[in-house]
């Protein structure tokens, strides 16, 4: 029993990160009919926006220490970073370690400012193409974005904690009457489940109960008829492609402590989050958060050993066995609507 | 019918067209190649560097194209000559090998077999590379070793742990310097039962490779002959990134000590997955639960963060070490570049060191030639003290060393301390053992 708990609660934060990617992507493919293969980059600027937004608060002046020496024998330089030298060696200290929540506001605009240069730079001049050609143009620029984050931050992952207030692990097993000890969640992935929840409700909530939301849904169902009523509704989309760049970006931001960011970590997203897009029905939000919480249990379980001993490797091949048996029996997949990339 | 036409003033014209035709090939190979493949025709001659440029392991690779530069730099005669002045064979003068100035050619192997075979093999035969050297992976070391065992030409492997590289993918061309997974098991198991007792049970997640398997099979052995139990062994995806459904189990398992096989991102992500989970915090069976990762480099510990204090781990050398090659190598490679080799570049630089004094000590760059310089060879002053080039499989013997997550680091290099040099002759073994069974060395191809 303890280990099904562990195993849902770990599929509860894999799934929060797929459904984030997925929502982001479904929304770029509801409004805009483009296929983005680029939207595991922008997962991957958003963890890079922690990383740089701890570079810059943990930026240094150097000081020559004669008592100690560095790794040649020459007197040590001692770093002290600006932050602790203009508020006190505490609050700068505070500061350093509550990088990742504040990186979630620092993201915000550069992520909405990178999904609107992208979308007016390049993929506007692809919106009647075929989609193979937008999957090639839009892998191509995930490539260019993956390599210029390897140019400036190297091929290593980079360590980017979560504050010390949120670095332990919480006994679920003692608050709930199992042995201690044998159910233990970090609190930092309980953290990032509550804000994908919180950042779900919120996009749910824009395109639902403000007059924004209603006219892209309007457009999303037939954008003819609320262009012929004099809505821009082309601008309306290119702002909806900057929130979907915002919610993957900060699924970034809140997933650099969990794994350390790497230039690769968007590719690795891209294609899974791909396979819940479908699983949950194209177009479809409900269907892209559902089928990612869904596919993120689902892969949790097929990692037990249990599971591995009667089926060795199904913890490789439970997604894409899951979403064929769902395209089989349900074409339009979990939550797909009618006439969405059907002839 | 048949209708001849033979007469004596054709068959003779005949015989001497065909004569010239054959003889031809035979002196145009004996012109150029001397032999063997890619023998030096000018004043230059040119190695070959396969790293990964790209890929995961690029920052290593870099590294390692880092010591190579370096290396050919003090073959030439340039910089403070590093650990030439150390080095225990005097045969190098610093002026070239055999008269010629070292060149350089790289490629980029990302980490993949099949690319790394494609640069190694452009090098060879575009660039007229003599030598390759390079590769951050046992998977692309095993594959690129083949390859020029066929192409006749020497490999000087980097950084390759995989018991399999000088075991049964051996080859008469190819020479590991870098330590092996066997001798990992061998100096960690003793310090592993010192530190946290003989009465331990573990529980390991191996990297689905050839590197993963050897790694787990010696840790393994090693830790049960000091009375560990092994409770389980669990084989990961090397496109792995999120370790936590596979590191849930282990809370439940009743294991102490959790192994991680893994090595670069795979490693930094499953032990901070492993720490967030609170492993460290734990108590089971009575005892401190403890994660030990068999095979250390500077740049995981740097990627893992603080989550490596204190964990142990070993390494084929280190810069904290106090010999006189290492100070050497330190100061040459930290005045130039600005912070301290790894372990990956210095097995780099001694390879080439090596490479280039055995062709000096043979007067030839013969493969075959050289192949017989290094079989055999004992050497000093390359920054692991005494070490021997075994004949029999092509694998150096050296001391290990035993590495600890320092606790508190003094600047961003100080990562690692070192726990036990552990003595050549803990992590010897039989050229035929079990784990090394099932290649031959075959013979020398000096290819041509």
């Amino acid at each position: 029993m303890d280990a099904i708990i562990l195993q849902i609660l770990n599929g509860l934060d894999k799934g929060s990160a797929y459904a984030l990617i997925a929502l982001g992507l479904t929304l770029i493919f509801g409004t805009l009919g483009v296929v983005n293969f680029a939207h595991g980059a922008l997962f991957m600027l958003g963890a890079f926006c922690a990383v740089t937004l701890n570079k810059l608060l943990s930026f240094s002046f150097e000081t020559i220490d004669p008592t100690k020496t560095d790794f040649l024998g020459n007197p040590a330089k001692v770093k002290t970073a600006y932050v602790e030298s203009w508020f006190g060696p505490d609050v700068g200290a505070a500061i350093i370690d509550w990088s990742v929540p504040l990186a979630i506001l620092f993201s915000i605009p550069i992520m909405v400012g990178i999904g609107y240069v992208m979308e007016r730079g390049l993929i506007k001049h692809f919106y009647k193409r075929e989609h193979a050609d937008q999957i090639l143009v839009t892998f191509g620029l995930a490539i260019v974005i993956q390599e210029l984050v390897k140019h400036y931050y190297g091929a290593n992952p980079i360590q980017t904690p979560a504050p010390s207030a949120f670095r332990g692990s919480l006994d679920f097993g003692a608050m709930f009457g199992f042995d201690p000890n044998v159910i233990i969640y970090p609190y930092w992935r309980l953290v990032y489940f509550a804000f994908a929840a919180v950042v779900i409700g919120a996009v749910f909530a824009f395109l639902r109960f403000t007059t924004f939301g209603m006219v892209v849904r309007a457009g999303m169902a037939d954008r003819e008829t609320v262009g012929l009523l004099g809505i821009n509704i082309d601008k309306r989309f290119t702002i909806m492609f900057g929130i979907a760049a915002a919610v993957a970006g900060l699924a970034g931001v809140m997933y650099a402590p969990i794994n350390s960011p790497n230039y690769h970590m968007g590719m690795d997203f891209l294609v899974l989050s791909f396979v819940v897009v479908v699983v949950g029905g194209m177009g479809s939000l409900p269907g892209a958060v559902a089928a990612g919480f869904l596919l993120g249990i689902l892969e949790s379980f097929a990692s037990m050993n249990e599971v591995k001993s009667l089926l060795p490797g199904i913890d490789q091949i439970i997604i894409y066995l899951v979403a064929i048996i769902i395209l089989l029996t349900r074409p339009r997949g979990l939550l797909g609507r009618k006439g969405v990339m059907e002839e | 019918m048949s209708n001849t036409n033979f007469t004596r003033r054709g068959v003779l014209k005949t015989g001497a067209v065909a004569g010239a035709g054959l003889a031809l090939p035979t002196y145009l190979s004996a012109a150029s190649h001397s032999g063997y493949t890619n023998a030096p025709q000018g004043s230059t001659v040119t190695l070959g560097f396969n790293v990964p440029q790209t890929g995961p392991y690029a920052d290593e690779g870099m590294d390692e194209l880092r010591a190579y530069e370096l290396a050919v730099e003090h073959l030439n005669g340039e910089g403070d000559g590093g650990m030439m002045s150390t080095f225990s064979s005097k045969a190098l003068q610093g002026n070239g090998v055999l008269g010629k100035k070292v060149a350089y050619v790289t490629g980029d192997t990302q980490t993949k077999s099949d690319a790394a075979r494609a640069s190694a093999k452009s090098m060879i035969e575009k660039d007229g590379a003599i030598m390759i050297s390079g590769g951050s992976s046992s998977g692309v070391a095993v594959a690129v070793q083949g390859l020029c065992q066929e192409a006749g030409i020497i490999f000087m492997a980097g950084l390759t742990h995989s018991n399999d590289t000088t075991g049964k993918d051996k080859k008469a061309n190819g020479f590991r310097h870098f330590f092996n997974a066997y001798m990992s098991g061998a100096a960690l198991a003793p310090v592993l039962a010192k530190q946290y007792g003989p009465d331990r049970k573990a529980y390991h997640l191996t990297a689905d490779y050839t590197w993963g398997w050897t790694q787990q099979e010696s840790i393994q052995a090693a830790t049960e002959a000091l009375g560990w139990q092994t409770v389980n062994n669990v084989l990961t995806p090397l496109a792995q990134t999120d370790f936590s459904s596979y590191i849930a189990p282990v809370l439940n398992s009743g294991a102490d000590v959790l192994v991680l096989n893994h090595y670069g991102g795979n490693m930094v992500n499953s032990l901070t997955n492993a720490v967030q989970f609170g492993l460290r915090d734990k108590m089971v069976n009575g005892k401190q639960f403890e994660i030990v990762v068999p095979l250390y480099s500077e740049l995981m510990a740097k990627g893992a963060g603080p989550n490596i204090k204190g964990i142990l781990g070993s390494t084929n050398w280190s810069w904290t070490l106090q010999d006189e090659g290492t100070k050497a190598f330190v100061k040459s490679f930290g005045t130039k570049y600005g912070f301290p080799p790894s372990n990956a570049a210095q097995t780099c630089y001694a390879q080439t060191m090596l490479y280039a004094d055995a062709a000096a000590r043979a007067g030839s760059f013969n493969p075959c030639a050289i192949a017989e310089a290094l079989e055999g060879f004992e050497f000093d002053g390359l920054g692991n003290g005494p070490t021997l080039y075994r004949a029999d499989d092509h694998q150096c013997f050296k001391d290990v060393l035993v590495m600890k997550g320092k606790e508190d680091p003094a600047n961003e290099h100080d990562l690692l301390e070192i726990v036990e040099v552990t003595p050549r002759a803990q992590v010897e073994y039989a050229p035929d053992h079990p784990m090394f069974a099932g290649g031959n060395l075959g013979t020398c191809n000096p290819g041509a």
